[in-house]
């Protein structure tokens, strides 16, 4: 099916020219880097990982959106998500892409990246979350490869597969909880070292993962013949919705342990946060915009009438990204390296060079994602589905995973 | 002489029973409070015959008997200068194995808003504390941070270590130094009998493994003049257990659990 992505409009290659003009950029910056070293970036003894891993951090959540979709479509038969699932885990398999990009560039010697491969060390939670993420990529690269090859030969899917889609389910709650682990069992970083920070993890991620999912979609619907259908739409704003108020309800648990028992490293990095500490206040803003837009974009979601309304909605979502992206990616690395283990503050502010390869991941990232979404639609556009709503209140029982006429 | 199979059979019993057997006197061991050289040590022929060894190496720190600024840029200095440790300007990219504090800095824990003047006043050696439970030995995904079993040092192997940075962030005594960038230049005399680090490799105090070794106390406690007591912490009559017996002493951060093994007296 690769084929499919080679042709396409002229905007389709301007576009892709486009990014890898800025993924070259990313790549340059960090062959300097590769000769330089980390100093090129801000982290500093104290604040020892930056930038890179709150991408890391970020996308692992991304990844969810898929498992969003996934699981109501084979748990619960709730037929009308059949259309955008492709997207969903197609967005997935980029987004973990560049997870895996965000830690290899993070390294000090990534020539050696394959150590934790030749002395695999249970003990460590890095070790599992390299497996967890890979895997999940195969899952969902293997699943979403072979659905849409059947789809495309207007066959079923093989009943086997169905093994694969229960399996890469449970395994989205893996990759979130492997990584908050990462952060949740150090034991001198009070931010961090919190029960509910895998929970946090997966709030945040079925908030923002769909939000940035649904947000695509609309962009894809501005540009190709592609529908996702209303009720698609309407029931993936209603779990982001749903996700949204849970994390920040998980957040304000954070601050009721921490503020009432009033124990100095617990209360530190939150303030530190919020109204800065020693002097040190540079995050500060950034987190008052957090809590302002998601605030903003709660008023927006939750009564219906106006989540609803297709023109307000991409505000909303866009309003609940910065707030997600500020809080776990950003705050969550800072907040949880400081204070330092010497009660001081160290700030840390990322470098140029540091913001250029990120940004040049992500180009890859949307390169990823641009061709594996080109395939999607050109599949559909093939069997005359692109622009047909998917029908409506229809039950998929994953036993006999069926197309039936009316959704062709 | 022929063997026949019931002779195999024979020797091979015998043999599978003495390989059970060998492995008890290891289980005793854990419960006991003293635990025998486990098994991994290095065998004694391969040694150094003046090697300096110890089933828990530890140290305790005289501090008053650390006289000024001068006697700790000694201390400090016979560490950094013994293991190539480059002088890097910038706060934000330093490398050190050994360093002072204040009071407040290293024991976070111990606040006091009436903290005695001279205490106030004075600084604290800060190295690594090798921890009995070290989270940087739990966290690290190749196994480059590991526990010597036979004599509890943390070690760091640099050809290992893929500079992930994990055992930074979950060290609670912020004892770890990485090379964010070539650190040779910054090494202003090279000692040739240590090796040099290269970039992106995390790196700390290992107690002088190589020094012990050679049957050396570690570069710091030589040049400490006294005030660095270091010994086995297992051996009742060690050094380092009188000074832990007749003073009373503190340790960085207890509540963590980790067990430092460097006390700190006051």
């Amino acid at each position: 099916m690769l084929e499919k992505a080679l042709k396409g409009s002229p905007g389709y290659w301007i576009w892709l020219f486009v990014l890898a003009g800025i993924a070259s950029v990313g790549m340059l910056v960090y062959v300097v880097q590769l000769n330089m070293g980390l100093k090129l970036t801000g982290m500093s003894r104290d604040v020892s990982w930056g930038f890179y891993i709150a991408q890391l951090t970020y996308l692992v959540g991304v990844a969810a959106s898929a498992v969003m979709l996934v699981l109501p479509a084979y748990f619960h038969h709730y037929k009308a998500f059949k259309k955008i699932i492709i997207l969903g885990e197609f967005l997935a398999i980029a987004s973990v892409a560049m997870c895996i990009l965000f830690v290899v560039v993070d390294l000090g010697q990534p020539q050696r990246l394959f150590n934790v491969v030749l002395h695999p060390t249970p003990n460590s939670v890095l070790f599992w979350d390299m497996v967890v993420l890979n895997v999940y990529m195969y899952l969902n690269l293997f699943i979403g490869w072979v659905s849409l090859e059947c789809e495309r030969n207007r066959v079923d899917p093989p009943s086997w597969l169905k093994y694969f889609i229960w399996l890469s389910i449970i395994w989205a709650f893996s990759i979130h909880t492997v990584t908050a682990f990462l952060y949740a069992g150090l034991p001198g970083r009070h931010y961090w070292l919190t029960a509910i920070m895998a929970a946090r993890f997966l709030a945040s991620a079925f908030a923002s993962g769909p939000a940035i999912l649904l947000l695509l979609v609309f962009l894809l619907q501005k540009l190709t013949k592609f529908r996702a259908g209303t009720e698609a739409i309407m029931s993936v704003a209603k779990i982001i919705t749903y996700a949204m108020c849970v994390n920040i309800f998980f957040y304000l648990l954070e601050m009721f342990t921490s503020f009432y028992s009033s124990i100095p490293g617990h209360k530190s990095p939150i303030i530190y946060l919020f109204s800065g500490l020693d002097g040190y206040n540079q995050w500060v803003p950034y987190m008052w915009v957090a809590v302002i837009t998601a605030a903003i974009s709660l008023v927006l979601l939750i009564p219906a009438k106006i989540r609803d309304n297709h023109k307000v909605l991409p505000w909303a979502l866009m309003l609940l990204v910065i707030a997600t992206y500020i809080d776990k990616g950003i705050g969550l690395i800072v907040g949880g390296f400081t204070p330092t283990p010497f009660e001081t503050v160290t700030e840390y502010v990322p470098t140029i060079p540091e913001l250029t390869i990120t940004i040049g991941i992500y180009a890859i990232g949307a390169i990823i994602l641009t061709i594996l979404w080109k395939i999607a639609i050109e599949v559909k556009r093939d069997l005359g589905t692109l622009d047909k709503e998917p029908p409506k209140f229809k039950k998929l029982y994953v036993e006999d995973l069926q197309y039936s006429e009316d959704y062709h | 002489m022929s063997k026949t199979r019931r002779d195999f059979l024979k020797i091979a019993g015998i043999s599978a029973l003495g390989l059970g057997c060998s492995a008890l006197p290891a289980a005793a061991s854990e419960e006991g409070l003293a635990a025998a050289p486990a098994a991994d040590a290095p065998a004694a022929d391969t040694m150094n015959p003046h090697a300096l060894t110890a089933t828990r190496w530890g140290m305790a720190i005289f501090t008053r008997k650390i006289k000024g600024p001068e006697h700790f840029k000694q201390i400090i200095s016979a560490c950094h200068s013994y293991h190539n440790v480059p002088k890097i300007p910038k706060h934000k990219n330093e490398i050190k194995w050994i360093w002072e504090d204040s009071f407040e800095h290293t024991f976070t824990e111990k606040e006091s808003h009436y903290l005695a003047e001279d205490v106030k006043m004075m600084d604290f050696l800060l190295l690594c504390n090798h921890c009995d439970n070290p989270p940087c030995v739990r966290v690290c995904p190749t196994k480059a941070t590991f526990k010597r079993d036979w004599d509890g040092i943390v070690m760091m192997d640099m050809h290992r270590c893929i500079g992930c940075r994990f055992c930074m962030a979950a060290c609670p005594y912020g004892s770890r130094s990485f090379n964010f960038g070539d650190p040779r230049p910054y090494i202003k005399e090279l000692n040739p009998d240590y090796p040099t680090r290269m970039r992106g490799v995390v790196e700390k105090c290992d107690f002088c493994v190589e020094r012990l070794a050679q049957g050396m106390m570690p570069a710091c406690v030589e040049a400490s003049e006294g005030a660095l007591v270091f010994g086995d912490l297992d051996d009742p009559n060690s050094d380092v257990r009188k000074a832990l017996r007749e003073n009373f002493s503190i340790r960085r951060k207890t509540s963590l659990g980790t067990q430092p093994s460097v006390y700190y007296i006051i």
